[in-house]
């Protein structure tokens, strides 16, 4: 789903969230500006407690701001009063960790929930029904019972009941942080598909890097309440500039070494170490091999690695590197004449 | 055994004024305890209709009555009960109380049950804009449902119980009939087959309870 003029379709400005809580203020959101555009596949990431919870049932109006304005569409959730705040929800689908599945209800009965807040008669909610369940591979689970099923079909149960009242918008909450590595990938699948071929724009809030690799489009970066870093996902994970983002970026990159790794490569390496950033140029192993040979310079690959992200080449290599001092200098100004950014370890 | 034999039409109206008392009292009970039961859930602070005051009302109000012992509680309604029901014996009398005393225990058991719902579900509910009535009758009552069959088979137990106390103090039925004919007439085998008949009831009761429960819980 790419077209060419990009239409705000979710607005936040200077978006915050205070509770308080018998231990004094909490402020959950602080001061958060995020456009998403119609089609997209925004993904919010960030550690618990980051607030990225808050922010996601802020867009659904389950949470209301403390101050700010939130849009959705054409309307400014934070001036309508609670009734109408309910047909927004109708038109804004959302999935959870914990799928929240009607127990009570079977896998029909809980795609059919929404059809059925929504007013619809009998026969075109087993219709839209059937066409979900189709559309999530489970039609013939339809008349089981949630706890009959895998967690991976829950999930996609959830998904089937999100999408029932046709939504422009779809909030996933981290929605694979409780399946396996297989599941996750099935599901992220999914999703995809939901944006491609239903064009519905979606927001996941994670704190799995693999799943923002897998799907997104654009990162928003939380820490404490804040979007410290945002942009196309290639550009934040690439060169992530604060150090949430980095650790992110480390918990499935290979990056810098962290300090506990760096003490042990020190024990066996006695020259001066540095980590280069891999970059998008043609043959960049050569040319950064070529950089140290040229002057003499012993370079040790010890730590890193390359990875891809959105079809593009991402990572990181540590070099231990002996020779002359001023030789090691030379070398590395050399790297950052070829647009090499390094960075030398302490 | 010539008793029974001689007085049958007398015990068949005591086991049927004990019925009496304890369907109408389930029923009333059942109906306003769920509706008290249900306000000191969502109005609780941080629930559906998150509501301070509303809830500490409620919250006092269930505090003080539930604990009062009933054989005190039907005495001290009479007043109450004599402007309702006209009268303060008989088993009307008996229903009457019976009723307002049991829903009060029934307020805690539905509150409890609907505790153990996921709050997830309801979330989930009032994410594709279910408005709070709705949720309460299409989530909270099918989704609490097992814990309060069983909650409701347990009170059921109790009022069958106060039923015999409400018997003795002018309210009839099998507590009034195996007071009357049996223990003050020092005639055993009427207490103790009285005391089967209720013994019967309260299984049945519990059998039908524990049926239905299970059917809820799919287990």
């Amino acid at each position: 789903m790419t077209s060419a003029v990009s239409t705000p379709l979710v607005r936040l400005e200077g978006v915050s969230k205070v509770y308080d809580t018998p231990a004094g203020r909490r402020t959950a959101v602080d001061d958060v500006s995020l456009t998403v555009n119609e089609g997209e596949i925004v993904g919010v990431i960030g550690y618990s407690g980051a607030g990225k919870s808050t922010l996601v049932r802020l867009i659904n109006a389950l949470e209301l701001p403390t101050s700010g304005r939130v849009f959705v569409g054409d309307s400014e959730l934070t001036a309508l009063p609670e009734r109408s705040l309910r047909a927004v929800r109708q038109g804004i689908g959302m999935i959870f960790q914990q799928f929240n599945l009607f127990r009570s209800r079977t896998v029909a009965g809980n795609v059919a929930y929404p059809l059925r807040v929504a007013g619809l008669g009998k026969a075109e909610r087993d219709a839209r029904t059937a066409e979900l369940l189709d559309f999530v591979g489970l039609l013939d689970r339809a008349h089981s019972y949630p706890e009959q099923l895998s967690g991976g079909q829950k999930q996609r149960v959830g998904i089937a009941r999100a999408l029932a009242t046709n939504p422009r918008l779809l909030l996933a909450d981290e929605a694979t942080s409780a399946l396996d590595p297989e599941t996750t990938a099935d599901v992220l699948a999914l999703l995809k598909r939901v944006n491609r071929d239903l064009g519905v724009t979606i927001i996941v809030i994670t704190h799995e890097m693999d799943a923002i690799r897998a799907i997104a489009d654009r990162v928003a970066v939380m820490d404490s309440g804040r979007i410290v870093e945002s942009g196309p996902v290639y550009d934040v994970f690439s060169k992530p500039t604060t150090p949430a983002a980095a650790r992110f970026v480390r918990s499935v990159l290979q990056d810098r070494p962290s300090p506990e790794t760096l003490t042990r490569l020190r024990q066996n390496h006695d020259g001066r170490i540095a980590t280069v950033q891999v970059a998008e140029i043609p043959g960049f192993i050569g040319v950064v091999t070529s950089a140290f040979t040229g002057q003499d310079v012993a370079a040790d690959l010890i730590f890193g690695g390359i990875s891809e992200l959105q079809q593009r080449p991402v990572g990181a290599l540590t070099y231990e590197l002996s020779g002359d001092d001023a030789r090691i200098d030379a070398a590395l100004a050399d790297l950052t004449a070829r647009g090499i950014d390094w960075i030398e370890e302490n | 055994m010539d008793f029974f034999l001689s007085n049958t039409d007398v015990f068949i109206t005591a086991i049927g004024q004990t019925l009496f008392m304890v369907v109408v009292s389930i029923v009333v009970a059942g109906i306003l305890g769920l509706a008290l039961g249900i306000g000191l859930y969502v109005f609780r602070p941080g629930n559906l209709l998150s509501n301070r005051a509303v809830f500490t009302v409620l919250n006092v109000v269930v505090n003080i009555v539930r604990p009062i012992p009933f054989v005190i509680f039907i005495a001290a309604i009479q007043p109450l009960t004599t402007q309702v029901v006209g009268t303060t014996i008989g088993p009307n009398a008996a229903a009457f109380a019976l009723s307002l005393a049991a829903a009060f225990a029934v307020s805690r058991i539905v509150e409890q049950s609907l505790v153990g719902i996921d709050p997830g579900v309801i979330e989930a509910a009032r994410a594709v804009g279910a408005g709070p009535i709705r949720i309460i009758f299409t989530v909270l009552i099918p989704e609490g449902l097992g814990p309060l069959i069983l909650g409701y088979t347990f009170i059921f137990v109790g009022i069958v119980d106060m039923s015999a106390q409400a018997g003795i103090l002018g309210g009839g039925g099998l507590g009034d009939f195996a007071v009357a004919y049996g223990s003050q007439r020092y005639n055993w085998p009427v207490v103790y087959i009285t005391v089967a008949v209720i013994v019967v009831i309260v299984q049945l009761g519990q059998f039908a309870g524990n049926a239905l429960a299970r059917k809820a819980l799919r287990r």
